[in-house]
């Protein structure tokens, strides 16, 4: 057991945790809070991959960003406890079968593929990663990382009209 | 020493982690000394003076009255996000020092050699912006969690206000990240090694060719940190005391560190960034600047000696001695010449921080508070255009040079 082995252990285990308290919780930001742990920890293990831009990027926009906009909403609205319903019919029916389908998916793959084989093996490809990464992003996918901006500005414009068509 | 030898890594970052922690809650408790005693005098005042000689024991005593204060929490609020928010506060605030080289010099810890410093990150900037980007839990949960009003509304300005000001912090930093072409503090500084060639006396640091820059950053870093003119968050004429309102004791303690510890840590950046780090601003040829910090340290302990004598009675005249010898002691050590060229870099650093430290208190005594819609204005209208717009420039003289 070597350290980056155990911190990823420990990481992996805060990430599972942190999510299963997130759908537990009742309180909207002690969801929220358990949603920012899961990011920190995956960032963490993108941290213990060596891809430290990706770490970084995931800290800054999903749990310094997106998350922020998700518990100022949540402080906003004052959104108290949640109430538990028995409205979806189908999420009561279907829910449970499709759970297991997935795990057992999920776990059929794991077994097959020789995760821990490769896994130390693995080696980071020399030079700076973040060099590759931006040439790939501003050279060879260039079109479509424009496309998605544009998407984005759409979406914005989108929520910017619908939230002054009241007033 | 097997476990030292077959990990040094992690050894040598533990006790580094462990000094640097030390220096920097000394660093903390100071600052706030240092900022009363400026402000006092920018407001023809005396400040701290009955705890000590010059008040240098307030510090010390503010803290005890901390940890003995009650500890009131309200009834009403949501306790393991009200004891948490000071926490995360606290610890962001603290950990982002861990990234900042503080010298060039290698040192030698338990035999290991080693970098001042704690890490050397490759994308050391970025990480940064990571952790400061999370700072703003801290003072929106505890005013969500103490369940009233002025809180609430303080910590719902405070993330406005924090995330509107991240957005032209981070840009108005990205025109030296241009120049340098690296997010790495080391090749930062070396970058701004060395003179201009056709204006020798001036240093080649960033904030020559980024002035625009370095004013939008240090204004948004003001706001960043909730600091007059900015700290509308804790606005005391119209929301008590905003997100810290319920918080009492040393909670309360943990906040007003936090926000110190902020402050060092943006000023730390502002002199990685634009000021050359831990550069000496004098040309490499002139060799007498090596004894600069000996001397400097030295002559500020004979002004602290006539002080002694002359001033000082009673007890606080033995204070002040010990602090006289301190200083003449460590201005000695620094004229070693084994100690002499590790010194230089610490040094230099350390006198730009204190300068920077001075001019967020200057601005404190200075600057009357902005009013909301004034500030989001602000932030959104005028500094993020005119740091967009220097990004462009930037990029676009870039693209020309290299060509």
């Amino acid at each position: 057991m070597t350290l980056p082995i155990i911190l990823f252990f420990v990481f992996a285990a805060i990430a599972v945790i942190g999510a299963l308290m997130m759908i537990f919780f009742r309180e909207p930001i002690h969801s929220a809070l358990a949603l920012i742990l899961v990011m920190v920890a995956l960032a963490v293990l993108y941290l213990l991959l060596g891809a430290e831009f990706i770490a970084a990027v995931q800290i800054i926009v999903y749990a310094g960003a997106v998350m922020v906009l998700f518990v100022f909403v949540i402080m906003l609205l004052n959104a108290g406890e949640e109430e538990r319903t028995n409205i979806s019919k189908l999420a009561h029916y279907v829910g449970w079968p499709l759970g297991i389908f997935l795990t057992v998916e999920l776990v059929y793959w794991m077994l097959r593929a020789p995760i821990g084989a490769r896994a130390t093996t693995a080696t980071i490809a020399p030079g700076d990663p973040t060099r590759d990464l931006s040439m790939l992003l501003f050279r060879s996918y260039l079109f479509p990382f424009e496309i998605t901006s544009i998407l984005i500005l759409i979406a914005l414009i989108g929520a910017l009209v619908l939230a002054k068509r009241d007033s | 020493m097997e476990f030292v030898a077959q990990h040094p890594i992690l050894v040598v970052s533990l006790i580094k982690i462990v000094v640097l922690l030390f220096l920097l809650m000394t660093a903390l408790a100071y600052v706030t000394w240092f900022e009363r005693k400026v402000v006092a005098r920018i407001q023809s005042r005396i400040g701290p003076l009955y705890v000590g000689a010059h008040g240098l024991l307030q510090p010390l005593a503010d803290g005890v009255k901390f940890l003995f204060k009650e500890d009131v929490t309200p009834p009403a609020a949501d306790r393991f996000v009200y004891v948490l928010a000071p926490f995360l506060a606290l610890s962001l605030g603290l950990a982002t020092i861990a990234l900042i080289p503080f010298g060039p010099a290698t040192i030698m810890v338990l035999g290991v050699p080693t970098q001042m410093g704690i890490a050397n990150v490759s994308l050391g900037l970025l990480f940064v912006f990571a952790i400061t980007s999370m700072g703003v839990y801290g003072v929106a949960l505890a005013g969500w969690s103490s369940n009233s009003k002025y809180p609430l509304m303080g910590g719902l300005r405070s993330s406005a206000q924090m995330v509107s000001y991240e957005v032209s912090l981070t840009l108005s930093v990205v025109g030296v990240v241009l120049l340098a072409g690296t997010l790495n503090f080391n090749d930062l500084i070396a970058y701004q090694s060395g003179h201009w060639r056709y204006v020798r006396f001036l240093p080649h640091w960033n904030v020559i060719p980024q002035f625009v820059g370095f004013l939008c950053y240090f204004i948004s870093a003001i706001a960043e940190t909730n600091r007059v003119p900015f700290d509308l968050p804790e606005a005391e004429t119209e929301l008590v005391a905003g997100f810290h309102t319920e918080y009492s004791s040393f909670k309360f303690a943990m906040f007003f560190m936090a926000e110190y510890a902020n402050m060092i840590t943006v000023s730390c950046l502002a002199t990685i960034l634009f000021f050359g780090g831990w550069l000496s601003p004098f040309p490499e040829r002139w060799t007498w600047q090596l004894y600069i910090p000996g001397v400097g340290l030295i002559l500020g302990g004979i002004l602290l000696a006539y002080d002694t004598a002359m001033n000082q009675r009673g007890i606080a005249r033995i204070q002040l001695a010990v602090v006289t010898i301190g200083a003449l002691v460590i201005g000695a050590a620094c004229l070693l010449p084994s100690v002499m060229p590790v010194v230089q870099g610490p040094f230099w650093f350390l006198l730009k921080l204190l300068g920077f430290l001075f001019f967020y208190v200057w601005t404190r005594g200075t600057l009357p508070r902005f009013r909301y819609d004034q500030l989001m204005d602000f932030g959104w209208k005028f500094l993020l255009p005119v740091s967009l717009a220097n990004l462009v420039i930037t990029a676009f003289v870039v693209m020309v040079l290299n060509r």
